[in-house]
This record gives structure tokens, sequence and C-alpha cells, in this order.
């Protein structure tokens, strides 16, 4: 029986890698199901179950949401990690603009290259002497 | 000279210090072990969605995407990665040195700076220097989630929409080995062009469900979204990795210190007993 390959990643994990006579993914229009040979298709995923059919063999995992991409030998699965919507994403944004805003109350933001140049010279010429102290040793 | 007992105190106070700093560099040990496996982990999803970028850009896409463009820059931001947590030698500072010096080098072409900060040690540096900071993901733990990245590589990919930016840089460490850590600004945007596939005909496309658009618009933000987040673990790794150097180092610099202070206390004690000894001889003699 001819079989497709499969990959199941997410970003900080690979989840499953191998061969599948059939794939089933809920895709964000409907559910698919992929047999070897399938034309080439992209699609986003919604959540929902991820099944892998190897001969009788079937393995199950979820997927919160992502993208599908098939080739006709090939079928890759990139598995968010987390529930993704546009609000919720706006919502983080927003966090990370406030802790912004809240660290650095800024009075100018030009950058003040002659400033940052001298900091960092003290900061080398610190590590330098340090090094410099510990071969003398 | 010193009295015996100064010298005693100050040794015993180093040999506190030291078993501190030995035990950081144990700890240090320990975690870069785990941070390195998270590096690793998080590769394949790198790996996979470069290569489906890669069938997308030989399919005969109609779509070109904002990301590719190449725009005349006027204001460019620095994702800029640092760690959470002193005590790593010069892993921040050699980091910060080189996009200063790149924001310097844009400075000169007209163009102007922002950045988005990730990590404790950036926004302490960068508020004293008067930088414009857009936004700050701090405190993220040695297994950072991606999702605690969202918010800001969104602010930067807003920006770029809006036309706010036109490039994007990301800086952070790279891992080559325990001693050694690369500081790198690598452009992020715009996206070098995807190396395409050869080995896929070129007469072909794919069925998109549902808009092509709306699906490589969100395959894109999310290739971002993991160079970003494999930057953070990789930093991770350094820091780790730069720690335990620092905190041998510091343990040795301590050893060595001890060593010639026993010396030094040891000299003083003799130099005592020598000076009572005479005083006693002294002594009898004169009765």
């Amino acid at each position: 029986m001819s079989t497709i390959k499969i990959n199941i990643v997410s970003s900080n994990e690979e989840i499953y890698s191998g061969e599948a006579t059939m794939v089933y993914a809920t895709g964000s229009l409907g559910e698919l199901g992929i047999a070897p040979g399938h034309t080439p298709l992209l699609t986003g995923l919604a959540a929902g179950p991820v099944r892998v059919q190897n001969g009788t063999e079937e393995e199950a995992f979820f997927c919160s949401g992502g993208f599908l991409e098939i080739q006709p030998d090939l079928v890759t699965v990139l598995s968010d990690t987390a529930e993704r919507a546009d609000s919720l994403d706006e919502a983080e944004a927003i966090k990370a603009k406030e802790s912004a805003e809240q660290d650095l109350a800024n009075k100018d933001a030009t950058l003040d290259y002659a400033k940052a140049s001298a900091q960092l010279a003290e900061a080398v010429a610190r590590l330098k002497t340090i090094q410099k102290l510990r071969k003398n040793q | 000279m010193a009295n015996t007992k100064e010298v005693r105190k100050q040794i015993a106070s180093i040999k506190g210090t030291q078993k501190i700093t030995s035990a950081m560099e144990m700890v240090a040990a320990s975690k870069m072990k785990k941070t390195q496996d998270n590096m690793l982990k998080g590769r394949p999803y790198s790996l996979k969605i470069k290569d489906v970028i890669a069938h997308i850009a030989s399919a005969n896409s109609e779509y070109p995407h904002p990301f590719y463009e190449e725009r005349s820059a006027k204001k460019a931001c620095f994702i800029v990665v640092s760690s959470d947590k002193g005590l790593c030698g010069g892993l921040n500072i050699n980091l910060f040195k080189q996009v200063i010096a790149k924001s310097a080098e844009l400075h000169e072409q007209g163009v102007e700076s922002c950045f988005a900060l990730i990590g404790s040690k950036a926004p302490g540096f960068f508020k004293s220097i008067g930088g414009q900071v857009v936004a700050v993901a701090e405190k993220l733990g040695d297994k950072p989630n991606p999702e605690d990245l969202i918010g800001l590589t969104k602010v930067v990919l807003d920006m770029h929409k809006n036309g706010d930016i036109d490039q994007a840089y990301l800086c952070s460490n790279s891992f080559v080995n325990t001693m050694t850590q690369q500081p790198n600004v690598d452009q992020l945007i715009p996206l070098a062009p995807a190396e395409k596939d050869d080995s896929i005909s070129t007469q072909w496309d794919y069925i998109y469900e549902p808009e092509a658009k709306e699906l490589l618009d969100g395959l894109l933000t999310r290739y971002i979204e993991s160079l970003v987040y494999q930057a953070v673990v990789e930093n991770n790794a350094c820091e780790q990795a730069a720690k335990m150097i620092a905190m041998k180092s510091a343990t040795d610099n301590a050893g060595d210190l001890i060593k010639e202070l026993e010396l030094l206390y040891n000299n003083v004690r003799q130099a005592a007993i020598t000076q009572e000894l005479s005083e006693i001889v002294g002594g009898a003699a004169a009765v």
C-alpha cells in the first residue's frame, strides 16, 4: 500500500514524523481526508484533531490551529502552540506596547550615540581590565 | 602590618563568595543542557516552515508579499534579544555594541531607529541612552513560550504594514559552542528571497483554502515569529553558557585570592610569634 510522509511540528517541538496511508485533519473550511498523491494544497487548520492512519494503526494529535501544506508525497502540519485569534494577538500587542511605555517614560526619543558609545566603551574597558587582571594572576 | 584577625576575616568572606559563585556555576551548567535542548527542539518547525515557504516561492503564486518588498528606508526597527539576568560576562554588552554600531551606520544614511526589546537587560540600557522603544517583552524565564513573543512581533509587523518602519533587524547572540557566543545583527524585513525548491516542477500552483493572500500573510507572520522565538531560545542557551564561564573564572579567581591571603596570614602569624619570642628572650636577658 502506498504511503505519504507526514510531519507535525509546533514551534517548540517536533510532534510526529512518519509515514501514513491516510491523514485526516480539520481544515479551516472543513474536514480533509488526505491520501497519497493528493493534489498540492495549502490551507489553514481549525482547532481539532489530526488523525494519522498507517495500515490498521491510528494515532491522533490535537492541534489548536495552524497551517497545513500538502504535496503529492508529503504532508506538513505547522501547529500553533496557542489559541490564535486577531483579537487575542491584538491584546498581546497592546501589552507589549504598554510595558515599553511603563519601563521607559522617555523624555526625548532621539538616540544619543555619543552617550551610548561612551557607556559601551566604559563597559568594554571594564571587561578588558578584568581579563587582563585574570591573565596576570 | 595587617593583623591576623583582619586577614582571617577577609579569607572567610572570600570563601563565602567562592561558595556562591561555584554554586551558580553548577546551576548554570545544568540549565545550559536544558536550554540547549529547547534550542534544538524548536529547529524542526523553522526548517519545515522554511520548506513550505520555498514550495510557495516555486509555485506560480501571483501574490507578492510586502515582507519581500524593498522600500526606500526611512526608519528601521531593531528587535534586540537580551538576557533577563546579569552575571553573564560581556554577553549583552557585546550585542548592544553591535546594535549601536549598526544603528549609527543607518543614521548616517538618514535612517532613523527604533527598538523592540526582549529580556530585562535591554530596556535598562536603551532607556539610559534615549532610544525610541516601541515594545518590551521581559521575564520570559528559562523556558520561553512562543506566545509570549506574539505581542512584540505583532507591534513590529504592524508598524511595517502601516509604513512606520521599512526595515527590521533581529539582534541576538548565536550559540557557537560553550566558550563562544557570536553577537549577530540580521536583517529580518525585507525577507531574503526564499530559495526555490527545484525538485518540484514549475508548472503548478496550490489550491488555496481560503484565499492565497490570507494564507501567505498568516504563514509569513508565523515564520517571522518562529525566527524571533528561535533567537530567544538560542540567546538563552548563550546566557547560561556565558554565565557558567563567568562564574567558573570568578570561582578560580577567588581561589587564587584565598591562596595569597593564606600566605599573608601565615607570614603575619609567624612574625607575631617571632616578635613574642624575641621579647621573652630580651626580657629574660634583662633579668
